[in-house]
């Protein structure tokens, strides 16, 4: 019987607003190995979908940036067990998109899942190493609080598909901010999965935006949204960074630069990429007479 | 069947224009005007919910979504009708109908702004020298619920205070009920304490419950003499609906058809998008006819829309997406 029987095949879509629409165009193109044998298709997003994940992320920025540490914590912590549950998945995955041996693809998923542990359990300790309370020559207390920027596009990393995406998403949302990634443009699917686990853990719809499509098409129309707060060109092509940076001051944006060669991603990070995304405010308050 | 005893005598002095005969018949006595309204033809909801359906998927771009988008922002009535209203907040609602975009001087003014009858004063004060109308609600906005003598003392207030519109909402209950000849009544009798100003009847069609029923008002408004029919109060849900609106376009072209006179339609309520509001554009040109694109015969009862409708020009005019950052909270 089972020789008969036909595969279900997944179809990988966006991830918008805690949904999974299709393109709003249409589209989608077709996603390949390594050596060019055919995948799924995935979904190519338009400008329009950028709109709409932008509205989705601004609309849910005011309650995940309102979370208190604590919860934003556990609930990446939760992400941490659901990725930790679809181990296998993700390693099958990461081997297809990446064209690597499977036990080191296993070792990237490892990775992946030990790096959205760790940034799990920064966010209730990011206001204690970046923040301060200043010593001021009054009769005030004088506190400086980082804050979260508000929303956050993303051009993830193209060549690692599901850690290099883990070590930029992760940082960005574990301080409060929303995000919209824009997914490796030739290895989308492991960010289509990784958003099937975001649905399913207890991140708020709209926290995380997942589009997949052509970087080059989509990238501009990020960084020009006045209603998005930042950049990061983690995996922005060489040739349009600089156009990206130019649109992206127009509103006034904070850009994130990346080196032109991707980093190796399994190195162990710094919180440099949980300072990239705040901003200090500083309160001075009457002490008591 | 129980017609209730109201007389519906005041009509032909009050109802302005004489009616043509078929017309003026129909608002005899109750009997009358009862067969009249039950005479009108049902309405298809199938077929009305298609065609609306249908409509709403014309594309509208470039230089047409630019024309839609100031078109629209002409017919605003820029709306706060809150418990929490405030003299601060009503006149940065006028200074925002004066100059919709601080930035951009070229953009229209809106229609009027619309305001509970005891701000009326403040806005008359704000918009002194401007052609911005001042939309007064009156009648014991929201719900109507209220004696005679007390909806006609509030329409006077909002009119000696200055409003140039006021909006009044029928009594529901009553319509509900059947008792036609009271809420025609009442409106020939708010028509008339209006005096100079316009006059929008509210219908509520979040609780009329049947199309037939929303046709039926708005013959009812106008035959009683409504400037304008309006949709809601926006305090109910569902608000406007492009399908209701659809209705009470067709009855604003019949009766431009039978008795020569023009009347307009406002929606109001549950508009939050340019998208939304251009399909509403396109509903009046399709039904009632491109003469009805004009802050005479269509506004948008709306109060966020508004902000979309910059944000959108601004999207068209510089190319990329805006954001609410630029344009005003309030």
């Amino acid at each position: 019987m089972s020789d008969t029987r036909l595969a279900v095949a997944k179809t990988y879509k966006l991830f918008v607003g805690g949904a999974f629409p299709r393109s709003e165009s249409g589209r989608s193109y077709p996603v390949t190995d390594r050596k060019g044998r055919f995948l799924a298709n995935a979904a190519q997003a338009s400008r329009k979908d950028v709109r709409e994940a932008v509205a989705a992320a601004r609309k849910a920025f005011a309650p995940w940036s309102g979370a208190t540490a604590h919860n934003r914590g556990q609930v990446l912590y939760r992400v941490a067990e659901m990725l930790e549950a679809r181990r296998e998945e993700f390693v099958a995955e990461v081997t297809a998109a990446e064209g690597i041996p499977a036990k080191r693809a296993q070792v990237a998923v490892d990775a992946a899942i030990d790096r959205w542990v760790w940034y799990a359990g920064w966010t209730d300790k990011v206001a204690t190493v970046l923040g301060a309370a200043n010593p001021v020559s009054g009769p005030y207390f004088c506190f400086s609080v980082p804050e979260p920027t508000g929303v956050v596009g993303v051009l993830a990393p193209q060549s690692s598909a599901l850690l290099g995406l883990v070590s930029v998403v992760a940082p960005v949302i574990a301080t409060g901010n929303t995000c919209v990634v824009l997914a490796s443009e030739e290895r989308p699917l492991p960010a289509i999965t990784l958003a099937e686990v975001l649905a399913t853990s207890d991140v708020p719809g709209g926290v995380v935006n997942v589009l997949t499509g052509r970087t080059a098409e989509l990238a501009p129309w990020l960084a020009s949204h006045s209603d998005v707060n930042a950049l990061d060109l983690a995996g922005a092509p060489g040739e349009l960074r600089a156009d990206l940076e130019r649109s992206a001051a127009d509103t006034v944006k904070r850009v994130l630069r990346a080196p032109v060669t991707e980093p190796d991603w399994a190195r162990q990070p710094d919180i440099s990429r949980l300072r990239a995304f705040l901003e200090t405010k500083t309160v001075w308050h009457p002490t008591g007479i | 069947m129980g017609v209730p005893s109201t007389t519906v005598s005041t009509v032909a002095d009050g109802a302005g224009p004489a009616l043509p005969a078929s017309l003026a018949d129909t608002i005899r006595d109750d009997a009358a005007l009862r067969r009249f309204l039950h005479g009108l033809p049902g309405v298809d909801q199938v077929g009305l919910e298609q065609r609306v359906a249908g409509l709403a998927t014309r594309s509208i771009k470039k230089a047409a979504k630019l024309w839609a988008i100031d078109t629209a922002i002409r017919m605003v009535d820029l709306t706060t009708l809150e418990g929490a209203d405030t003299p601060g907040k009503v006149r940065s609602l006028c200074a925002k109908a004066r100059r919709p975009d601080p930035e951009r001087p070229e953009v229209p003014q809106v229609a009027a702004v619309c305001v509970y009858p005891d701000l009326v004063e403040v806005a008359v004060a704000e918009l002194a020298g401007t052609n911005i109308g001042i939309a007064s609600v009156a009648t014991a906005f929201p719900s109507g619920r209220a004696s005679r003598g007390v909806k006609l003392a509030d329409t006077r207030y909002a009119v000696a205070a200055g409003a140039t519109e006021v909006d009044m909402v029928i009594d529901r209950g009553a319509f509900l009920s059947g008792r036609y000849g009271e809420v025609f009544d009442e409106i020939v009798a708010v028509r008339q304490a209006c005096g100079e100003a316009h006059l929008k009847v509210i219908l509520e069609t979040g609780e009329l419950a049947t199309y037939d029923n929303v046709r039926r008002a708005s013959w009812l408004a106008l035959l009683a003499g409504a400037d304008f029919i309006k949709t809601s109060t926006g305090k109910v849900s569902p608000a406007a609906t492009l399908p209701v609106t659809h209705l009470m376009l067709q009855a604003v072209r019949d009766w431009r058809e039978q008795t020569g006179q023009v009347r307009g339609v406002k929606p109001a309520g549950g508009i939050r998008t340019t998208k939304d509001a251009i399909r509403y554009l396109v509903a009046v040109h399709e039904v009632a006819g491109p003469a009805w694109l004009h802050p005479d015969r269509f506004r948008f009862g709306a109060s966020s829309l508004l902000n979309d409708l910059l944000m959108q020009r601004r999207t068209q005019l510089e190319g990329h997406y805006s954001g609410p950052d630029y344009v005003t909270v309030d």
